[in-house]
C-alpha cells in the first residue's frame, strides 16, 4: 500500500487509508477517488529556490528521470534537487543519492507544484563511513496538490546526517524519512518546520531505527497552524536489542493560531535495549498572551507582535541549519509566510 | 497630562478598582503606595489596556484623549510606557531585535521615519552604558534567564530607548541591589521633563529618596484614599497602612 504503487498500477485501492495505522491522519484513499491521468513531460517554468547555492542543479519535472547523485569518497559538493510538478497529472520520481566515505554533501531539495497533481518522490540516501550530509527540504506545494516524499536513509559508521524539512502543506502532503542508524559514533539530527494556513495539510513522519550501540539522534519539529489547517507529526524512534547507550531526544512543538486548526502528534519510543537515554517532549498550544501584551505595550501591533513571536518560535529550528545560504533562503521563506 | 476619574475595573468578574480618581499633571512625578492586593498593578494594566482587565465605569485620559478607547499599541505610540512588576521572557527574540521592532512600530504609528540600523545601535550602546548593562546581553533573548534585577534594568533600558511621555513604574525597585537602584533611578530621573509625567508604584520610601515625587497617594481597596506631599511616604514607612485600610 503506497501512493507510489497506486500511481504505478493506476489503482486507487492501493492508496494508504486511515485504516493503516501510520496513515490514519493522512488518509489518501478517502481523498483521491480517481487518479488523474499520467502527467505529460514538461519543463520547469521558473527557477528553483536553491539554484544560486548549488553548482549542480538537477530537475525532475513531472516524474522525469534525474541521474543519481554520486559523491566520491573525500569529495565536497552542493547539489540542488528539484521535484517539479506542472499541471494536474499523476507521476512518480525516484533518485538515489550515494555519498562516499568521508565525503560531504549539502543536498538542497525542493518540491514545487502548481496545480492539483498527485505525485510521489522516493529517495534512497546512503552515507558511507564518515560521510557528512546536510539535507534541506523546502516543500512548497500547491494548495490542491497531493504529494508524498519518501526518503530512506542508511548511515554508515561515524556518518553525520542533518536534515531540516520546511513545509507549507498541500491538499495532502506527507514528508516521510526513515533512517537506519548503526550507532557507533554516527550522528543524526532530524528537524522540521511546518507553516500551515487555509486548508493545508502537512504530515512529517520519521522512523529512526538504532541498530548498534552509542548512537545519537536529536529531533526538533515545530509547527504553526492557522485557519482550518492540519499539521501531523509522527516521530518514532526504535532502539533495537543490544543498541545500548543510545542517546535519542525528540521534540515536537506546535502553535495553534485558530480554533479550527488542528495538530495531531504521535511521538513514539520503542526501546528494546536496557541502557539508553531517550526522551521526548510534545507541546501544542496557543501563543503566550502575556508575552503578546508585553510586546504590544512596547508599541507593536497585534499582527506584528504575533509574527515576531511566531518567527522566534520557528527560528529555533531554522537557526540550526548549518549551510548559511540555505538558512537565509529558509529564513526569508518563513518570514514571508508568517508575516503574510 | 493623565487624568483618571472614578475608575472602576474588574478582573474575572471581581471588582478591583472601585472609583479611583487621580490627576498627574505634566512635569510631575506621583508615587503610589499601598498594601499588597490593593489594585496598584491592576491600575497599571488598565491604563495600558491589558486583556481581561475590564473597565466597568469611569474614565482615563491622556492629554484629553480617551485612553481606554485605544489599543495597547496605540497607547504606547502616544507615549504610555509600563515598566512591568514582572517583566516577561521573550524566547528566541534578542533584546535588540525586540526593542528595535517596538521603536519602529511606535515611529510608524506616529508617522515618523524608522530609525536606521546604525542610529539604533548607537542609541543602544549609549543607553546601555548609562545603565551599566553589558551590551552583549542585548544579543540574548530578552529576559530569558536574566536575574530579577537584570530584568528590571532591561525595563529601564527599553524605557530610555523608547523615550515615552507617560511612565508607569510598577515596583521597579524590587529586586534591585543598592547600586542598581541608584543607576536605575538616575535613568528614570534623566527622563524627567516638563513634557513628561510619571507614576511610580513602590512599597519603599527608599526609592523615593532617589526619585523625588511631587505627590504621594495611598491606594487601598481599589481607591485613592489619601494624598499628600513627599512626607506622606515617610509617615507610611513609620506607621503602615492600617488606618488607610480601615478607611477603604
Ligand atoms: N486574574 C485574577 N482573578 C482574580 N483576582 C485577581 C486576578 N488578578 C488579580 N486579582 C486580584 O486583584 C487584586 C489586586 O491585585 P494587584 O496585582 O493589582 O495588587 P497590587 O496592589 O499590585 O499588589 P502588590 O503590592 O502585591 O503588587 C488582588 O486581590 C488580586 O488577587
Ligand atoms: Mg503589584
Amino acid at each position: 500500500m503506497s501512493l507510489a504503487s497506486a500511481i504505478r498500477d493506476r489503482d486507487v485501492a492501493e492508496l494508504p487509508s486511515k485504516r493503516d495505522e501510520d496513515w490514519r491522519w493522512t488518509d489518501l484513499r478517502g481523498l483521491v477517488r480517481v487518479l488523474p491521468e499520467p502527467s505529460r513531460p514538461a519543463n520547469p517554468s521558473s527557477a528553483g529556490p536553491f539554484d544560486a547555492l548549488a553548482g549542480d542543479v538537477r530537475v525532475s519535472t513531472n516524474g522525469g528521470t534525474v541521474t543519481p547523485v554520486v559523491i566520491a569518497a573525500g569529495e565536497t559538493a552542493a547539489v540542488a534537487l528539484r521535484f517539479v510538478s506542472r499541471g494536474a497529472g499523476a507521476h512518480l520520481a525516484a533518485v538515489d543519492v550515494t555519498v562516499g566515505a568521508g565525503a560531504r554533501l549539502v543536498l538542497l531539495e525542493s518540491y514545487e507544484s502548481d496545480e492539483a497533481s498527485v505525485a510521489q518522490v522516493s529517495l534512497a540516501i546512503t552515507l558511507a563511513s564518515g560521510a557528512i550530509v546536510e539535507r534541506i527540504v523546502l516543500a512548497q506545494d500547491d494548495a490542491e496538490a497531493v504529494c508524498v516524499s519518501y526518503a530512506q536513509v542508511v548511515l554508515g559508521p561515524s556518518a553525520k546526517f542533518h536534515q531540516t524539512i520546511v513545509a507549507c502543506g498541500a491538499r495532502r502532503q506527507r514528508l516521510e524519512t526513515r533512517v537506519l542508524h548503526p550507532g557507533g559514533g554516527a550522528e543524526l539530527r532530524l528537524d522540521g518546520v511546518y507553516l500551515l494556513a487555509n486548508k493545508a495539510h502537512s504530515d512529517q513522519t520519521t522512523v529512526v531505527t538504532h541498530t548498534g550501540t552509542d548512537g545519537l539522534t536529536v529531533q526538533l519539529t515545530k509547527g504553526v497552524v492557522r485557519d482550518q489547517a492540519r499539521g501531523v507529526f509522527q516521530g518514532k524512534i526504535v532502539v533495537d536489542e543490544g543498541a545500548d547507550r543510545t542517546d535519542a531526544r525528540m521534540g515536537h512543538h506546535a502553535l495553534i493560531l485558530s480554533d479550527r486548526a488542528e495538530v495531531d502528534a504521535k511521538p513514539e519510543l520503542e526501546i528494546y535495549a536496557d541502557d539508553v537515554a531517550c526522551a521526548h517532549g510534545n507541546t501544542v498550544g496557543a501563543l503566550d498572551e502575556d508575552a503578546l501584551f508585553y510586546a504590544r505595550q512596547r508599541g507593536m501591533s497585534q499582527a506584528e507582535a504575533r509574527s515576531l513571536l511566531t518567527e522566534a518560535f520557528i527560528g529555533e529550528v531554522v537557526d540550526h541549519i548549518g549551510h548559511d545560504g540555505a538558512r537565509e533562503v529558509v529564513c526569508a521563506w518563513v518570514a514571508e509566510r508568517l508575516r503574510g | 497630562m493623565l487624568s483618571v476619574s472614578n475608575l472602576h475595573a474588574s478582573v474575572d468578574g471581581k471588582a478591583i478598582l472601585k472609583g479611583l480618581s487621580l490627576d498627574v499633571p505634566a512635569g510631575e512625578v506621583h508615587a503610589i503606595m499601598g498594601p499588597n492586593g490593593a489594585g496598584k498593578s491592576t491600575l497599571s494594566y488598565v491604563l495600558t489596556g491589558r486583556d481581561g482587565y475590564e473597565v466597568t465605569g469611569g474614565s482615563a485620559s491622556l492629554d484629553g484623549e480617551d485612553l481606554l478607547a485605544l489599543a495597547p499599541d496605540q497607547r504606547a505610540a502616544r507615549g504610555v510606557f509600563l515598566s512591568f512588576q514582572y517583566p516577561l521572557e521573550i524566547p528566541g527574540v534578542p533584546a535588540l531585535t525586540f526593542i528595535r521592532t517596538a521603536l519602529n512600530a511606535q515611529r510608524r504609528a506616529r508617522g515618523e521615519a524608522e530609525i536606521t540600523a546604525p542610529e539604533f545601535l548607537k542609541l543602544a550602546r549609549v543607553k546601555s552604558a548609562d545603565l551599566k548593562i553589558d551590551f552583549e546581553m542585548l544579543k540574548r533573548a530578552l529576559n530569558v534567564g536574566f536575574s530579577g534585577g537584570e530584568k528590571k534594568r532591561m525595563e529601564i533600558l527599553q524605557m530610555a530607548m523608547l523615550s515615552p511621555r507617560f511612565l508607569i513604574l510598577d515596583e521597579t525597585d524590587s529586586g534591585l541591589d543598592i547600586d542598581a537602584l541608584r543607576i536605575v533611578s538616575d535613568g528614570v530621573n534623566a527622563l524627567r521633563s516638563p513634557e513628561r509625567a510619571m507614576l511610580v508604584i513602590t512599597h519603599y520610601q527608599r526609592l523615593l529618596d532617589y526619585i523625588k515625587p511631587d505627590r504621594v497617594h495611598v491606594l487601598a481597596g481599589g481607591r485613592i484614599v489619601a494624598s499628600g506631599g513627599p512626607e506622606l511616604a515617610h509617615e507610611l514607612e513609620a506607621n503602615g497602612y492600617e488606618r488607610y485600610e480601615q478607611a477603604a
